[in-house]
């Protein structure tokens, strides 16, 4: 079995990202494996404007931005394999690849990052009811045939769900010179970041109506029509509220999910509410040598933010490949108080931490001039006013390590207050 | 189209497929006609998809006696042909002390129906047997022969090997008129006119209008639809038994079982509808199937739900198959609902005799036996998976996420015979697309390699049936 130091499963933006830092740290012996025919991962298909403008501090489309990162990776002689799919990760980090040239191959890695990213939630695991025709397609999916494979997937298109892909793709598709009726979504809040209502949806007059669902898809062989149907506080239908409309094309931006199958035959723990791993603030997994970060860790709705964190994973990485020993753990708990969903990370292991942690969260609600506090045990440390926090918004606190003082707090508690 | 058949089958389904398959063996010419693009279109692909013991039919049924010679045949075939089946073994609950004697008439009507390795259990032996079983059951019926299989592949099974033994398969053939011309009967379809000396009426949920053109007698199916909710195979496990629910007041009872594939599978709900074809699903059958669900197994999680489907069953007012030749060479295979995938090799088998008796055509003497499944490259040992790889390169390049499928099964799903030329007709050959994402991410790929296999453009590649096409126009 060949050994590497690093192994990256994933070509994205994480997975270059950590490569490229974890090169930067000094580790020369790393191989990524991507699955597709080329790196990049989803940012190919984001061919929209608006990356890059934290991290290069302009507007890059998509594949503009995947590019930087490929070109270092490229410059640094990084050793990456295309078309290659990580079957199999033991708890020893010992990798099953697979891929048409070399069969099913074994390889030993000294550390592992977790990059796989994330999938969108099909139809079938919303319970839309009705028929099941062609037509039907998650955001992401029809982005892909579009902007990748060069396919119109639809000329008269409804989308349900405001997450960020289906507010795009409700644009894109304009642009393409579909019909798009309308985006619907079942919270009373939109999912997706406030810019892409205003640019994909405001801008071109498609209305989003909040608090409805898709409650019948009609045609046998082709999508024909939906009919919505508004929804109470407990997101049931209401009867009477029922609307038709015509179409061929239903998009479906529900949510996305962390893909972390591999993660699971590695034992990694998983969080139930981001569906990733839980980590520590050097985002190791609760495998020893195993690290996440990205879309896999959690859904991110900035990729400037998923090359911050991967960057991160990167250079702890290559520390522990370098370093091998750790003083002895000691972990506080990051729990989350009211109108707080979760962190990433979920626990800060003080004896071994930098002098500061960058904490993400997500809130639970929209929430207009409130204030996002930090509390270590029962003292409130940090508090923070907001004029509006929303659940589509990826929020973040630094922490830093000498605010701790001599006696250690057991846990820190993030919330938002009056 | 004017072809010449010694036995037309008119229907593509499990029980089509099974005949044909049995009818090969012999000398004689035999064409499937089949209105949809692929075969197991109907309610041969939506189904519980178990293998029933047959303590269930009433003794001296047509359904009783094909089910337990179906449930033996399944077994024996699911080898020679190579499709996925096991023996799981099923329970049928009793939640209440007064239904113990209900209980006990299923068991001597299963002793009378010749069904061996029966026994009734108490509610704690049963959760010994199955933890994850409510407190609530009292009594179980457990019956060790029944199974489950893939319904999909073991209809593929049947066709492919049917058609190495040389039966004719015509898709998008939809007989619309039958007339008998004293020597046979002449087939009249929307791509013209086919003579067969006999004909086997396999129509599923359209048996009785094939049957209605023929006979004095006439019949009516009723489409009964059920619903399904499917769950991921991270869940698989939660009961290794098929579990059934005693019928009481409330109704006939939902079933939780895994499926050979590891998934876990809840349903079916039951409700007469108008529409053949009316394969929605709804709101308030979703809901009732996984409420009364709970009943069995109060744990499920729906949250792992991946898909819910419907499929409908061709239920006749009487009660039992209609089997047998109605009129001078005209087989019926009527209103075929369950147990009908347990029931069809022996369907299969019995209509055979009937036909050869009636004929006596002698056994095919280069008759082809076995029959070897697609290869499942993931599940190989990781030599012989490379050693496969190294020969196709194709089977190393995973196509499927979720199932692990690769490009090499999909192309070969694309060119057996009879082949995939759908989408649908891939997912139920190789389960491509049949995972956690729905085929999310491999529908592209799916597509694209469809169109390169069959030298279509993407355009023109359909989900199912003519006018299910995923793309609109190339830009």
């Amino acid at each position: 079995m060949t050994y590497h130091d690093l192994v990256i499963i994933g070509g994205g933006p994480a997975g270059l990202a950590a490569a490229v830092s974890a090169h930067e740290a000094g580790i020369e012996d790393i191989l990524i494996l991507e699955r597709d025919e080329r790196l990049g991962g989803i940012l190919n298909q984001c061919i929209h404007n608006g990356f890059g403008l934290h991290t290069f501090k302009e507007e890059l489309t998509g594949p503009e931005y995947a590019d930087r990162y490929i070109k270092k990776v490229t410059d640094y002689k990084i050793p990456y394999k295309l078309k290659s799919i990580a079957a199999d990760i033991s708890a020893e980090r010992e990798i099953l690849y697979v891929n048409g040239e070399e069969g099913a191959v074994s390889v030993k890695a000294g550390a592992v990052i977790l990059a796989m990213g994330c999938r969108e939630r099909p139809r079938g695991a919303l319970g839309l009811p009705g028929y099941r025709p062609a037509g039907i397609f998650t955001a992401g999916t029809a982005q892909r045939l579009m902007n990748i494979e060069g396919y119109s997937v639809g000329k008269k298109v409804f989308i349900l769900g405001s997450g960020d892909i289906g507010l795009i793709m409700a644009r894109r598709m304009t642009l393409e010179g579909a019909i798009v009726i309308c985006v619907a979504e079942l919270m009373p809040y939109s999912g997706g970041l406030n810019r892409n209502i205003v640019q994909c949806l405001n801008d071109f007059n498609i209305p989003l109506k909040l608090s409805h669902t898709v409650t019948k898809i009609h045609g046998k062989q082709r999508v024909t029509g939906i009919t919505i149907s508004e929804v109470d506080a407990n997101r049931r239908p209401i009867k009477g509220t029922e609307e038709y409309y015509d179409c061929d094309t239903l998009l479906l931006s529900c949510g996305l999910l962390p893909e972390n199958e591999l993660s699971k035959s590695a034992g990694v723990t998983l969080d139930r509410v981001t569906g990733g791993p839980v980590v520590d603030d050097k985002l190791q997994t609760s495998v020893e040598g195993v690290f996440a970060c990205g879309n896999v860790l959690h859904v991110h709705d900035l990729v400037d933010y998923v090359s911050e964190e991967a960057e991160r994973a990167g250079r702890q990485a290559a520390s522990f490949v370098k370093s091998g020993k750790e003083n002895d753990k000691k972990y506080i708990t990051l729990s989350v108080g009211s109108g707080v969903r979760y962190t990433v990370p979920q626990m800060i292991d003080v004896n071994n931490m930098n002098d500061s942690v960058t904490v993400r969260f997500r809130v639970s609600d929209v929430f207009r001039d409130k204030s996002v506090s930090v509390c270590y045990d029962d003292k409130c440390v940090i508090k923070r006013k907001k004029r509006i926090l929303a659940p589509g918004e990826m929020e973040q606190i630094v922490i830093k390590k000498d605010t701790f003082g001599d006696s250690m707090p057991k846990t820190v508690k993030i919330s938002v207050e009056d | 189209m004017n072809e010449k058949y010694d036995v037309c089958i008119i229907g593509g389904g499990v029980v089509g497929c099974a005949t044909a398959r049995e009818l090969s063996k012999y000398d004689l010419k035999v064409c499937v006609v089949e209105k949809e693009e692929d075969v197991c279109s109907g309610t041969s692909k939506a189904n519980s998809a178990i293998v029933h013991a047959g303590f269930d039919a009433v003794p001296g049924t047509l359904k009783a006696k094909m089910n337990v010679r179906g449930a033996e045949l399944i077994r024996q075939l699911s080898k020679t042909l190579d499709f996925p089946y096991r023996q799981n073994g099923s329970l049928v609950l009793c939640f209440d002390e007064n239904g113990i004697p209900e209980l006990n008439k299923l068991y001597e009507r299963g002793i009378r129906n010749g069904v061996s390795g029966l026994s009734i259990i108490s509610g704690d032996e049963a959760r010994r047997l199955e933890p994850a079983l409510s407190d609530k059951v009292v009594s179980a019926l457990l019956a060790e022969n029944a199974g489950i299989v893939c319904p999909f592949q073991m209809t593929i099974a049947f066709a492919e090997n049917a058609a190495s033994n040389g039966v004719t398969f015509r898709f998008l053939t939809e007989v619309t008129d039958i007339r008998s011309d004293g020597d046979g009967y002449v087939l009249s379809t929307n791509k013209g006119e086919i003579n067969a000396k006999y004909v086997v009426n396999a129509a599923g949920l359209y048996s009785d209008k094939i049957h209605n053109a023929v006979a004095d007698d006439k019949i009516t199916v009723i489409p009964r639809r059920g619903e399904y909710v499917l769950l991921d195979r991270e869940v698989g496990d939660l009961v290794s038994h098929t579990v059934f629910q005693l019928p009481t007041k409330y109704g006939k009872g939902v079933l939780v079982s895994p499926t050979v594939h590891g998934n876990l599978l809840v349903g079916p709900s039951a409700d007469d509808i108008e529409d053949k074809e009316d394969t929605q699903t709804t709101a308030s059958a979703t809901a009732s199937v996984k409420e009364r669900a709970l009943l069995s197994v109060p744990k499920v999680p729906y949250n792992k739900t991946i898909t819910g489907f419907s499929g409908v069953r061709a239920h006749l007012e009487t009660g039992d198959f209609i089997i047998g030749e109605t009129k001078n060479g005209f087989f019926d295979a009527a209103g075929v609902e369950s147990p009908g995938l347990t029931a069809a090799p022996a369907i299969g088998e019995y209509l055979t005799e009937l036909i050869v008796n009636k004929c006596g055509a002698s056994l095919k003497e280069n008759y082809v036996k076995e029959r070897r499944g697609i290869p499942q490259v993931a599940k190989l040992p990781q030599k012989e998976r490379t050693e496969l790889i190294k020969k196709n390169p194709k089977y190393g390049v995973i196509i499927c996420r979720c199932e692990n499928i690769s490009e090499g099964e999909i192309v070969d799903a694309i060119h057996r015979t009879p082949g995939a030329v759908s989408l649908d007709g891939i997912k139920r050959r190789v389960r491509q697309g049949m995972g956690r994402c729905q085929a999310g991410f491999c529908t592209p790929a799916a597509i694209a390699i469809l169109a390169r296999e069959l030298g279509i453009p993407e355009e023109q590649v359909t989900k199912n049936r003519p006018g299910s096409q995923q793309i609109k126009e190339s830009l």
